[in-house]
């Protein structure tokens, strides 16, 4: 099975080139993270994020084929060849398919990612019925591995100023809970013409999620509330 | 580097690790004010408390009468008689308040119709000492682990607690009247070492699942923590008890949570028998995990395994129906789908069982503080906590309760965090740095230097862990005899001979992986020599070690911890702790599910 990987060490290279690798071994059931850690076996320089192998830690977000994905999820023999791996998109290349995830991390402090309830709280846990808590669903899976705002355009053009799908999705997270009491400052917050009305529902982010959830439906939500707010 | 030139950074405290232990406890210290930073040599939600599936254990009642002495019960039992009753105590009467803390913090917990949090049926858990099955374990579908580490870091956020993503913690730094003040780090992006000076030092780093070739864990799971615990010339304890999950995806590893069986999944062997039915009559698929282990294990010894090569058991599910399976178990339909592309709604899943957690660990005291033998007693070790995985309080004893891991965490995270609070009133100032103890953390570091690494090269770190991953699968596992063990022994006492040899082909300082993974397969070499050493010489079978030479437990002369030394291979051994801190004792008896 063939390969072309994206290589980029900073300290040697003047820029990135492919490089293609062949391997013989990769079985019917292999995913590309299985491959890409045959090929480090065999080239140790060869540089990327990867954890629990599972798609639960979103360590190892990369461009497969021109698609955002997780390695470890992707299987090999579902993906035409040869395959071209990258890293994801608008990022800063630190090494290989190692990129600088700062701005992502930094969108998703900005919209406050945690509960915020002013009243006291209960000795007990706070009621929440089936439907209340079915609304967090599609919302709390969110794994961070950044595939969605890393295939967003208009992430690519507004890096510095527009939140992105999952910095987004994650606010709504929070709009939706019914514990939550933080709507207005969360809905202020994201108001202005960048934050988020950037988004003009292009989807890629919904094609990309690893976890099959939808930023785009997220952020419509939102700005449901924003004119529920208004009137 | 220099010892001249080396960067350092204080804090009041420094956590390493950034799983549900560390980020409990730095939020606990974050809320007093304390000055923390937490080292992660990931990014902190990629830890692998994330993985975590099924829930935590808490008698809430909120589905069957439940209460925390019946909860204590269990864990005693469960961990069949090796664990320490007061720190079980603590953990029990604790575990409600945490849960409905975690509550408030944002976890989004499944629900009931009543409002209140979702709890399902594990395995080990009685009502009224040993009674009918409870239903003790919270959980948010079947992403429990997931939904807590990322509300404890999202309120790590709120509390402003200084991380240091994605460096790899080298050595702890020591001074010569046995003070831990902080730890040598490595910052991965840049290849350069930090001094992080700290008046106390938790570790956090989590267990050692990667010893093993098969296994649940992630690839972070090396146990550095309890690596630099023994070379810092701290015993662990209690090695020898690795539990083996038993519905890992057969011969690949992922994680079926319990709670599968939990919501009324069974296992079959290749006559369609319900085979637990004749292990544990009473508890049938939801036995302790050591006691369902062994029992896959049999079957498929005695030559009823399923499958071409009849190697595993199957885990039907589809009896359960599609909505309830993809309602309550959504992540192990969707793992199902994606790596065997089986829908469980439809047929059955193939399991064996899988190298899963490690109850051993640092010895600690319930207040997180880690302690070492002195003449009758033990003491603590002024400055070091560990909590988690990488600790050994015990709660778990020689087998963990499913739903017990994730209350542990929460649990001594939060009382190391008070304790540290109250060891900062007290050490107001921060000590002289030993200077040679830094030293020595540079020169581990500098092994893997151009130059100064390895002999004659003729190693690899992949060829080596796989080799090392291939015999603890085979020399320590489920099933083990004097002779297997003593095998395993020479043969992991050989592979850290051979470290020696191993030559990296990458020395760039940007994000050097090659590096990080040499430095963890050392650490997994001590790991290694730690476990067979300490399961060679416990000669009875208790939990999860179960020795087909000594097939019985020996409470006359194995009711004892065992302390393994890494200077000399040594092993020594401490009392358990029987006595809790208000209630009766459970006394040993004959454990029967």
């Amino acid at each position: 099975m063939r390969f072309k990987i994206y290589r980029y060490n900073p300290e040697i290279d003047n820029k990135p080139y492919m490089q293609e690798f062949e391997l013989d071994n990769v079985t019917d059931d292999m995913m590309l993270r299985d491959a890409l850690l045959l090929i480090k076996a065999e080239d140790e320089t060869l540089t990327f994020r990867h954890s629990c192998g599972e798609g639960v830690c979103g360590s190892d977000a990369v461009n497969i084929n021109g698609t955002n994905g997780l390695a470890c999820k992707s299987r090999c023999s579902e993906l035409k060849q040869p395959i071209e791996v990258r890293p994801v998109p608008s990022m800063p290349v630190i090494r290989d398919l190692v990129v600088d995830m700062e701005q992502f991390y930094h969108h998703y402090r900005e919209v406050k990612p945690y509960l915020t309830v002013k009243d006291p709280v209960p000795e007990v846990e706070f009621k929440q019925t089936p439907e209340q808590r079915e609304k967090l669903d599609g919302l709390y899976e969110c794994i961070l591995c950044g595939c969605c705002t890393t295939s967003c355009p208009s992430f690519w053009w507004n890096p510095d100023k527009f939140r992105g799908p999952a910095a987004l999705l994650q606010s709504y997270r929070f709009l939706a809970d019914s514990r939550d009491q933080a709507t207005a400052e969360r809905l202020q917050e994201l108001d202005g013409p960048y934050r988020m009305f950037r988004c003009h529902s292009i989807m890629n982010c919904v094609n990309v999620c690893p976890k099959g959830l939808n930023p785009t439906e997220a952020i419509h939500s939102i700005k449901k509330l924003m004119v529920k707010d208004l009137v | 580097m220099s010892i001249e030139k080396l960067e350092r950074r204080r804090f009041d405290t420094l956590v390493i690790g950034a799983g549900g232990g560390g980020l409990r406890s730095a939020l606990q210290l974050a809320e007093a004010d304390a000055h923390v930073a937490v080292v992660s040599k990931v990014f902190p939600t990629r830890s692998h408390t994330v993985a975590a599936q099924g829930g935590m254990n808490a008698a809430l009642a909120n589905v069957l009468p439940d209460n925390w002495h019946w909860h204590m019960y269990d864990t005693v039992k469960g961990s069949d008689y090796l664990g320490d009753q007061d720190a079980i105590e603590y953990m029990c009467r604790a575990a409600s308040h945490l849960v409905y803390e975690l509550e408030h913090q944002g976890v989004p917990f499944s629900r009931m119709d009543s409002g209140k949090i979702y709890q399902r049926p594990f395995g080990g858990q009685s009502q009224n000492f040993g009674g009918e099955q409870a239903a003790r374990t919270c959980a948010a579908a079947d992403r429990t682990g997931h939904a807590i580490l990322h509300t404890l870091y999202q309120q790590n956020i709120r509390a402003k607690t200084h991380f240091f993503d994605e460096y790899f913690a080298v050595d702890l730094i020591k001074d010569k009247d046995g003070f831990i003040l902080g730890a040598l780090v490595l910052e991965i992006e840049t290849g350069e070492p930090l001094l992080i000076e700290a008046k106390t030092t938790l570790l956090a780093t989590g267990g050692a699942g990667q010893l093993f070739r098969t296994n649940t864990n992630a690839h972070i799971n090396t146990g550095d923590g309890l690596a630099m615990a023994l070379r810092a010339g701290l015993p662990l304890q209690d090695m020898e008890f690795f539990q083996f999950h038993p519905t890992g995806i057969a011969g690949k590893g992922m994680l079926i949570t319990e709670g599968a069986r939990g919501e009324g999944g069974y296992l079959v062997n290749k006559d369609g028998e319900r085979f637990m039915e004749r292990y544990a009559p009473h508890a049938k698929d939801l036995a302790s995990r050591d006691v369902v282990s062994r029992a896959i294990a049999t079957e498929v010894r005695e030559g009823r395994g399923c499958g071409k090569n009849a190697d595993h058991v199957m885990l039907k599910l589809d009896h359960l129906g599609r909505d309830v399976l993809y309602k309550r178990l959504p992540g192990i339909c969707d793992m199902a789908n994606t790596f065997m592309h089986i829908d469980p709604a439809e047929e059955a899943i193939p399991v064996f069982p899988t190298a899963h957690y490690t109850m051993g660990g640092i010895p600690t005291n319930r207040f997180g503080q880690v302690v070492v033998p002195v003449d009758q007693g033990e003491e603590s070790i002024p400055g070091l906590y560990a909590v988690g995985e990488c600790a050994c309080v015990s709660v778990h004893g020689a087998n963990r309760l499913g739903g017990n891991s994730l209350l542990d965490i929460v649990v001594f995270g939060r009382a190391a965090g008070n304790d540290i609070k109250k060891y900062l009133e007290t050490n107001r100032h921060h000590r002289q740095v030993d200077e040679e103890s830094v030293k020595q953390a540079l020169a581990h570091l500098q092994r893997w230097d151009e130059g100064n690494d390895g002999g004659d090269g003729s190693e690899s770190v992949s060829g080596l862990r796989a080799e090392l991953q291939k015999t603890m699968e085979n020399y320590c596992s489920v099933f083990r005899t004097e002779e297997v063990l003593q095998e395993g022994l020479d043969k992991v006492l050989q592979l850290e001979k051979r470290m020696k040899n191993v030559r990296i082909t990458d020395y760039s300082k940007v994000f050097n992986t090659a590096r990080i993974e040499a430095m963890e397969l050392e650490n997994l070499i001590d790991l290694a020599v730690a476990t067979v050493k300490s399961a060679l010489e416990r000669k009875e079978s208790r939990g999860a070690h179960s020795r087909i030479d000594y097939p019985e437990r020996d409470d006359v002369s194995w009711l004892k911890h065992s302390l393994y030394f890494k200077e000399g291979y040594r092993m020594d051994y401490k009392p358990v702790t029987l006595k809790p801190v208000t209630v009766d004792s459970f006394p040993p008896k004959p454990r029967v599910y």
